[in-house]
């Protein structure tokens, strides 16, 4: 009897080791570069597109197998993971500060925004509504979301890059509407008050509105809010509200562990082929606004002209929103401190 | 911390009687049985507020402690039954003849509240997993299980990361208990609740210690990159935290059985001139090896589940340093509910496995000890 | 004992205390050392926010709550296993250990997708008014999950234990069913459920893998204090962060040395 059961114990092992080891087999008999692209949440489908089509224009051109690795996951933290060591060649997060951070730690040249076309930005983006089938709560614009029993959807702004577009979006949208700092301040209060979830990230923000089905509007990326929508199946619809925030999503190359891997080419010409016209196109497909304004043109009717305002209209730059609204005591916490016990 | 500290616990009253080894008498196992039987009418009454069976020492009741020998306490309950016969009339016998009876409608509400609870708490969960794993159907699940490289690798990667921390732990854990329930030395206890700590400490803090001693930013992150040695966000990190979550189970299993089985075998394996390992490998091994079992089984259901830790140094490059758990999560947030599931009720079929083996080797470690005790036993009454 | 008969004292009490220094000891150094880089006001203010002391009420009180129930369901499931029989009892018995054997990521997966609104039970509760996602109830039921095995597996081998005489005794001199339950059995059932109370306790402090994803993490509301902890390494406060796990290390220490404090004093004492 004990040998048996003893033999049993053995066999599984054995059986579980022999099926990792043919698992194992499969994929690690590639001699590929390897390049890892560190990025936000909302951008799996995007990156999916543009490493397909990068990876086989690249082994036909140079006739060398590369295999690029995509992590994500909110911005801020992925920042962190890279300034901790995890070994991105790019970086393309989804706010300014958050690569900023990645190069104060000393690990991207100063002067990064001049090293690639258009302030290294290949696209941007903006933050909308997603709503419930027949928008049951009218929601249209900003004022809407402080209506009566309407609960919203948004990431958390101090890990997210969402999170903190939503936060700035509704500011500015307040003061867009010819409100105060205190008008703004206040209008951003009451909105968090309806905010019964705070996510990490982007995507879990999603799977709480689309899946889960918490809340009546959710705040989100452009191009997360129409992949929502079109996988609900109408059941969700997206409404674009008069003013939002431009986002401004850049690009970078980490210098200081591209040249240890010895990928500071590759990783070059995998971020200067998002500016090519194929990738243009494919960023447009994927509900990103392309920088190429021809492109942008070509897809005009999947993006809504709204006025959209820049960082400067509620801050110096990104790093002064950064430290006015998100830093440690500052705007944010305020608000969550002062919202406390209010179940 | 979970299942050890139970299983200290679950051991308790078969460790308890090595506890009491000092005095030199090994197992109450004996005397376990009589124990109650002495007390029981003393309990009863005392609790009841009466004095009627008999001679009581003065405290509460509960601490009462044993001044009277077995066979007094047999006759004071035997007397006290017979007193009891005498005092009341012959057709309220079944009053105490049913004590332990409960009514049926008693029985029948307690049942189903248990019954309902547990259903609600354990049994709908696990049929929700199963059900949502497979409500694209079978085909879509074996594609999303083993078709998808990255989900194969999260596979692979736990079956590796488990493994190592397992037999890392399972080495410290055989030198600790044999340190810990073979010699006396100071220090002792501190060392227990050195071993214990892992279990009191959130995962996210096991994660982050990791963090502050590897990462790049951390005490030796720049050593460790100057040498191109990868520990955080690579593999030697992701065993690290497991091995750390981990690492009281096979002692704290250990320790007890050990304790328990007693030295005895061992002595006489030295006195006819047997070496350490051959004592180790002949006597030791061999005795406790159901426990011994049983704790890796332990530590590796608790290894190939880690998140917490293991979230805060993965990094989470899918196809490298995503474990089961950690895809599970990712494949949530990626929008494929039926792929996260999948996994998420393959972890859950893991976990059925590890309870029917565990209900297994918990009946042999019962009888391995019962058999420690026997042999105790015989050796006091000779 | 034999120290000096036995072989291999040195080797396994020299590789013991090694792995220890290198697993334990080392890391929590490394904690403890990179918290005392803040003066003791920074420190002092980066454990004591309004935000940290919610995260640690709730974390706490959560905690305490969920052992409560545990205790009540564990002393019911322990009586009913223990001295009922009913049909697929053992199988009841056996997936009472599965909160053990399951990853905490799966529970908290599964947890939080049956208690909204289109789940298979939210459907239910959800019409009601009873909402179990994301709020403060969600964190102790998934808690209670968790912590499930504890109670009754530490009361299941004292139950047994308990001898019929006593509660023949207590029959014999006229106590009704209840009074014996109460005023006997209970009693002696004590020392196991402060034991069961506290591991249960002890468990759901450190628990994060469930909760993270049963609960919203809003700060103030649903936030614990680990999420907390994650939270300022995703905003680059290391030292904050760590100013944090240690105080956790420290509730979480002191309820160990409680745990052990409570199984001396119980073995002491009953019997």
């Amino acid at each position: 009897m004990t040998r048996i059961h003893l033999a049993c114990v053995a066999a599984a092992l054995v059986l579980a080791g022999l099926s990792g080891c043919s698992s194992e087999a499969g994929n690690s008999n590639s001699p590929a570069i390897e390049l890892l692209n560190v990025s936000y949440d909302p951008t799996r489908e995007l990156w999916k597109a543009i490493n397909y089509a990068f990876t086989a224009k690249h082994e036909k051109e140079a006739g060398q197998a590369l295999n690029i690795r995509v992590t994500h996951a909110g911005s801020s933290s992925q920042a962190r993971s890279v300034i901790e060591g995890l070994e991105a060649d790019v970086v393309t997060l989804a706010m300014w500060t958050d690569t900023d951070a990645v190069a104060r730690a000393g690990l991207i040249d100063a002067g990064w925004e001049s090293e690639l076309p258009n302030n290294a930005l290949p696209y941007s983006s903006t933050i909308v509504f997603v709503v419930r089938k027949g928008n049951p709560k009218q929601i249209q614009d900003w004022p809407d979301l402080l209506k009566q029993g309407v609960e919203i959807i948004t990431p958390n702004p101090k890990t997210s890059g969402n999170g903190k577009l939503s936060f700035l979006a509704a500011w500015g949208a307040a003061l867009d509407r010819g409100g105060s700092e205190a008008d703004a301040l206040a209008y951003v209060t009451e909105l968090f008050k309806h905010v019964p979830v705070l996510d990490s990230g982007a995507r879990a923000a999603t799977v709480t509105f689309a899946q889960k089905k918490i809340g009546d509007v959710h705040l989100t990326w452009e191009n997360e809010a129409r992949l929502e929508v079109q996988e609900a199946q109408g059941e969700l619809e997206i409404v674009y509200p008069s003013a939002s925030i431009l986002a401004e999503p850049l690009v970078a190359v980490v210098d200081a562990n591209v040249k240890r891997h010895g990928t500071a080419d590759i990783a070059r010409e995998y971020l200067e082929f998002l500016y090519t016209e194929e990738a243009q196109e494919i960023i447009a497909r994927n509900y990103y606004r392309p920088s190429k304004e021809a492109i942008l043109a070509k897809h005009k009717e999947d993006f809504p002209e709204i006025r959209l305002f820049r960082i400067s209209a509620v801050a110096k730059d990104w790093a002064d929103a950064h430290a006015r609204y998100f830093a440690e005591g500052a705007v944010f916490d305020k608000i969550s401190e002062g919202s406390r016990g209010e179940q | 911390m979970s299942e050890p500290h139970l299983q200290f616990v679950a051991h308790d009253r078969r460790a308890a009687p090595s506890a009491s080894t000092t005095t030199g008498v090994p197992a109450a196992a004996s005397t376990r049985t009589l124990v109650p039987l002495r007390q029981s009418t003393r309990i009863a009454a005392r609790s009841l507020g009466t004095t009627r069976a008999g001679d009581l020492t003065s405290g509460p009741g509960l601490r009462a402690r044993a001044t009277v020998t077995g066979t007094a306490a047999i006759e004071q309950v035997s007397s006290a039954r017979a007193e009891a016969r005498d005092a009341v009339p012959t057709n309220d016998l079944s009053n105490w003849k049913n004590a332990q009876q409960d009514p049926l409608w008693v029985r029948l509400t307690l049942i189903g509240l248990a019954v309902g609870s547990l259903l609600l708490l354990v049994i709908i969960p696990v049929a929700n997993v199963f059900y949502q794993a497979l409500s694209a159907g079978l085909h879509a699940y074996w594609d999303n299980l083993f078709n998808d490289p990255d989900t194969r690798h999260s596979i692979w990667l736990t079956l590796i990361v488990a493994p190592t921390a397992v037999g890392a732990n399972l080495v410290f854990g055989v030198a600790a208990a044999w340190a810990i329930a073979r010699f006396r030395f100071p220090g002792r206890s501190a060392l227990t609740t050195l071993i214990d700590l892992p279990f009191a400490i959130s995962p996210v803090v096991a994660g982050l210690q990791l963090v502050l001693l590897f990462g790049l930013r951390g005490y030796f992150g720049p050593w460790l990159r100057e040498h191109d040695i990868h520990v955080i966000f690579a593999l030697p990190g992701l065993i690290l935290a497991t091995m750390f979550v981990t690492l009281p189970f096979i002692a704290r299993e250990l320790i007890p059985v050990l304790e328990a089985i007693g030295p005895d075998e061992e002595l006489a394996a030295v006195s006819l001139g047997a070496r350490g390992w051959q004592v180790l490998w002949k006597i030791t091994l061999p005795n406790i090896k159901w426990g011994l079992l049983y704790g890796i089984l332990l530590c590796n259901a608790r290894a190939m589940g880690e998140f917490g830790a293991v979230y805060v140094v993965s990094g989470h490059i899918p196809g490298q340093t995503q474990t089961m758990p950690l895809r599970v999560d990712r494949l949530f947030q990626g929008y494929n509910t039926p792929g996260s599931f999948a996994l998420a009720s393959l972890l859950m079929l893991l976990a059925l496995v590890t309870l029917v083996l565990k209900t297994v080797l918990e009946r042999r470690t019962q009888r391995e000890l019962a058999e420690a005790a026997k042999l105790h036993t015989v050796e006091i009454e000779s | 004992m034999s120290r000096r008969v036995l072989p291999g004292f040195r080797l396994s009490l020299g590789f013991t205390f090694a792995y220890l220094t290198v697993m334990v000891v080392i890391p929590l150094a490394a904690c403890v050392a990179k918290a005392a880089t803040l003066t003791p006001s920074e420190f002092l203010a980066a454990v004591w926010t309004p935000r940290a002391r919610a995260a640690y009420v709730l974390t706490v009180g959560a905690s305490l709550a969920s052992a409560v129930v545990n205790v009540l369901l564990g002393v019911l499931l322990a009586w009913v296993l223990v001295r009922y029989r009913f049909p697929l009892k053992r199988l009841f018995d056996a997936i009472i250990d599965l909160p053990f054997a399951l990853p905490t990521a799966v529970a908290g997966l599964v947890y939080s997708s049956l208690h909204v609104e289109n789940g298979w039970l939210g459907q239910f509760l959800v019409p009601h008014g009873i909402e179990l996602a994301y709020t403060r109830a969600a964190i102790v039921l998934v808690l209670v999950f968790i912590g499930l095995p504890f109670v009754v597996r530490t009361l299941q081998p004292v139950l047994e234990s308990v001898e019929h005489e006593v509660e023949e005794a207590a029959a014999m001199l006229g106590a009704s069913r209840w009074q014996t339950f109460t005023r006997v059995i209970l009693p002696m059932l004590l020392p196991a459920i402060i034991t069961g109370f506290a591991l249960a306790f002890a468990r759901s402090l450190g628990e994060y893998g469930s909760v993270v994803f049963v609960s919203g993490n809003m700060p103030f509301r649903t936030e614990i204090a680990s999420r907390l902890v994650v939270d300022r390494l995703e905003e680059f406060e290391y030292a904050q962060a760590t100013a944090i796990a240690v105080v956790l290390l420290a509730i979480s220490f002191s309820t160990l040395i409680a745990i052990n404090l409570l199984e001396r004093w119980s073995q002491r004492t009953y019997v």
